[in-house]
């Protein structure tokens, strides 16, 4: 298990750095692995599926602690929902071990590839933002080991601060060795949703108002369309049906893309033609019953699809802006990006609710956020994200971190006001990318 | 029909904990044996959770067990009541080849942990097995078998033995009901080769590989090479000319 020189990425490819990386399999291995990569590096991360898109899971050229081998259910009790399990177990695994028995994961992101340790660290949303809350809020209770030796419960009535720390803590305030969350109780693996065309923009705000009875809701926009057409695309909303089976997995496999393309295939052509069809074709308009595999998980069936933006990789850009300029400021931006012919099909467009932060630096708060994909095209591509965070400044918003690559350290400081007191909190041996391009 | 019940040896080793997980989601029934009894227990509450009917945890160096191969053997199956379907063995160590070629002790060390203790495990099982009328006896050898290298072949020869002594299990064993798996994984990304550069498209998970095996022992297979790949690699390093494969770093 002692460390090993090993070439990391995160989702989106932008760099491959070296890393010294250590994989603890077993919970007595995990104090040496910490020392050792801390005593050889100097500083230390923890990762976990680096499903983030930038450079928050990533120590280059210093320590990196895999948890993907601390993957072991430790309690769960059908009667109560409870779960606790070690940090690298995801959210995948979790599913198939609860859903036969009738519970689901309170909030999930749009992958299932992603670690307990990963969601709490960057306190991770999904489309029932707007009346759950993030994934922190459930969290009852996490062991976090620190740097000194020291392992600490902590949860909401106790150790509330380091709690309040740890949650969307950027993987900086220490070890997460395992987490224990409230699960919510479903009659059926199935979801009852409805999806609509919107012709434009306003459709997308007019159906948000309306639908804040479901649980699930989430749009895609076609980021090319302009003029009339600007921001149309295709709302989404769900619920857990009440009845049907509970099977976790409706079917095994999924097709991949087996190695890197030497150019990307995401051009401004295949969007065009991508988003045209996509807004166009019948399934757009549905009313009915899907597994909820293919509801949250639509691009797990595509296993590395990251790859189709080739060799130099790509960004996502996810921002969220308060309700008294989310209209005016999203209308901006999507005409900025629409101009720019840049950006990719995949694009995501949501209204979160109002819901309390779980963590000091948790990202969504009330307001609309936008998440675009961008092949990396170098300066073209930064050029647009400072014209795109001209407009998230100007109207309060801010970006996430679990996405970013590039953000200014000004910017960062400026949309997370507990910053300072989170920074109290920071383990001194624990580092990343984003901490020092951040200067947090 | 009542739960398959199933032994494995080394249950601490990252493949076996995967496949380990595969049957216990079907509710089967587990005997693990390893020498950390604090790691087994971590193991068995999580395959507990995931639907084994039970896990029992014995623990003991399979090198040098107390009273013997027999004696340990005897107890070990007799914990598992009447019938056994399917033993596995997993264990075994890499080493390091400059060691073993410093030292003839750590090279005896290398041999026992990889092979002449495994075949003593198998005979017994094998015996076990024959009398029951039943089962299947699955063992994880290696491609570092089918050809001697430089870079690791007193590991190679004991897996390579231990392969040669499984093929005459199986031969002995044909027109039994009794089925006999030899398991050839090529890289895997396990604890075992931390040491090594795992960049590359050549590596598999210990999940790949755990599945590989229990679908080869449902359908009755006598060879798994796992991923698939490595049955035309090895061929082809097999076939290859002395003069040739002289000349190569392997
Ligand atoms: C297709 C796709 C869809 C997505 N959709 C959403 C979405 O809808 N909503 C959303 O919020 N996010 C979304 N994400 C982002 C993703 O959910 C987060 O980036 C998540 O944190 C990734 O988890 P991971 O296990 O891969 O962690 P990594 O990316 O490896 O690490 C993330 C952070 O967690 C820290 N960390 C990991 N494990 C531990 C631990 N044990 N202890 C302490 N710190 C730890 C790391 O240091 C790092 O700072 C999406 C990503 C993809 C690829
Ligand atoms: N990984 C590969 O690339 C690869 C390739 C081909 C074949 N294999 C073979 O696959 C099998 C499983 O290995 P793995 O990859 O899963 O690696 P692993 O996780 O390191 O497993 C090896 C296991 O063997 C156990 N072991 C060794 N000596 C033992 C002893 N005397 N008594 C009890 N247990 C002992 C170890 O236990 P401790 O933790 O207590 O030491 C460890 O759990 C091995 O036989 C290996 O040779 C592996």
């Amino acid at each position: 298990m002692s460390p090993h020189a090993k070439t990391v990425a995160s989702w989106g490819n932008l760099s491959h750095g070296g890393h010294m990386v250590a994989a603890p399999s077993f919970h007595d291995e995990i104090p040496m692995a910490l020392n050792e990569l801390i005593a050889q590096c100097r500083s230390v991360l923890p990762y976990g599926l680096g499903r983030s898109y930038g450079d928050v899971c990533l120590n280059t050229g210093k320590g990196l602690l895999l948890t993907e081998r601390l993957d072991r259910f430790l309690t769960f009790d059908a009667t109560s929902g409870i779960l606790r399990a070690e940090a690298g177990v995801t959210i995948g695994e979790a599913l198939r071990l609860t859903v036969p028995k009738g519970w689901f994961v309170p909030v999930t992101p749009g992958t299932k590839f992603v670690t307990l340790g990963g969601a709490v660290a960057n306190d991770v949303h999904g489309k029932n933002h707007h009346l759950a809350g993030t994934f922190g809020r459930f969290v009852r209770k996490l062991a976090l080991r620190r740097s000194d030796g020291s392992v600490t419960e902590c949860g909401p009535d106790r150790e509330r601060d380091l709690f309040r720390a740890t949650i969307g803590g950027l993987g900086l305030t220490g070890l997460i060795e395992w987490v224990e969350i409230d699960l919510q109780p479903i009659a059926s693996a199935e979801i009852e949703m409805q999806s609509l065309r919107f012709a434009g923009v306003e459709g997308f705000f007019e159906m948000s108002a309306d639908s804040v009875s479901w649980p699930y809701v989430v749009s895609w926009i076609d980021c090319l369309s302009q003029g009339s057409a600007l921001g149309r695309g295709i709302f989404m909303r769900g619920r857990h049906a009440e009845t049907g089976a509970l099977v976790a997995a409706r079917a095994k496999g999924g097709l991949g893309i087996p190695v890197t393309p030497p150019v990307g295939l995401v051009t401004p052509l295949s969007v065009r033609l991508f988003n045209e069809a996509y807004y166009r074709r019948p399934g757009a308009t549905f009313t009915g019953r899907t597994h909820f595999d293919p509801f949250f998980y639509p691009l797990d069936r595509l296993h590395h699809w990251n790859r189709a933006y080739g060799p130099r990789g790509f960004y996502q850009y996810q921002s969220v802006l308060p309700p008294e300029t989310a209209r005016r400021g999203t209308i901006e931006m999507l005409k900025c990006i629409a101009a720019s012919g840049q950006a990719s099909c995949l694009v995501v467009l949501k209204n979160f609710g109002d819901a309390p932060a779980a963590g000091m630096l948790s990202f969504p708060m009330a307001g609309t956020t936008l998440a675009l994909d961008f092949p990396n095209r170098g300066n073209r591509t930064l050029a647009l994200f400072a014209a795109l965070d001209d407009i998230v400044v100007r109207c309060g918003g801010r970006l996430y971190a679990a996405k970013d690559a590039r953000m200014v350290p000004a910017m960062f400081h400026g949309g997370y006001p507990e910053l300072d007191r989170f920074r109290t909190f920071l383990d001194p041996a624990f580092d990343s990318d984003l901490k020092r391009r951040l200067s947090i | 029909m009542s739960r398959t019940a199933i032994i494995i040896l080394g249950a601490t080793s990252a493949i076996a904990q995967q496949y380990a997980r595969l049957q216990a989601e079907r509710g089967a029934r587990l005997l693990l044996v390893g020498r950390d009894s604090e790691r087994l227990a971590e193991i068995a509450a999580d395959l507990t959770l995931r639907g084994a009917e039970t896990v029992e945890i014995p623990d003991m160096d399979l090198t040098a067990p107390t009273d013997g191969y027999q004696a340990a053997w005897t107890s070990l199956a007799s914990r598992l009541g009447e019938r056994l379907d399917i033993v596995l063995l997993a264990y075994g160590a890499l080493g390091h080849q400059d060691a073993a070629e410093a030292d003839p002790a750590e090279t005896v060390r290398l041999l026992n942990a990889n092979m002449v203790s495994a075949c003593a495990w198998l005979t017994a099982a094998a015996n076990h097995l024959e009398r029951q009328g039943h089962g299947t006896i699955a063992a994880i050898a290696s491609v570092a078998g089918d050809r001697g290298r430089r870079s690791n072949y007193v590991y190679g020869a004991a897996k390579g033995g231990l392969a040669l002594f499984m093929e005459g299990l199986t031969h002995r064993l044909a027109g039994t009901p009794v089925r006999v798996l030899t398991v050839k994984p090529g890289l895997v990304d396990t604890p075992m080769t931390d040491d090594m550069n795992k960049n590359g498209p050549l590596w598999a998970t210990p999940a790949k590989v755990a599945a590989d095996i229990d679908k080869a022992i449902a359908r009755g297979r006598t060879v798994l090479y796992t991923p698939w790949f490595w049955r035309p690699i090895m061929l082809v390093i097999r076939c290859l000319p002395r003069v040739l494969f002289h000349r190569l770093r392997l």
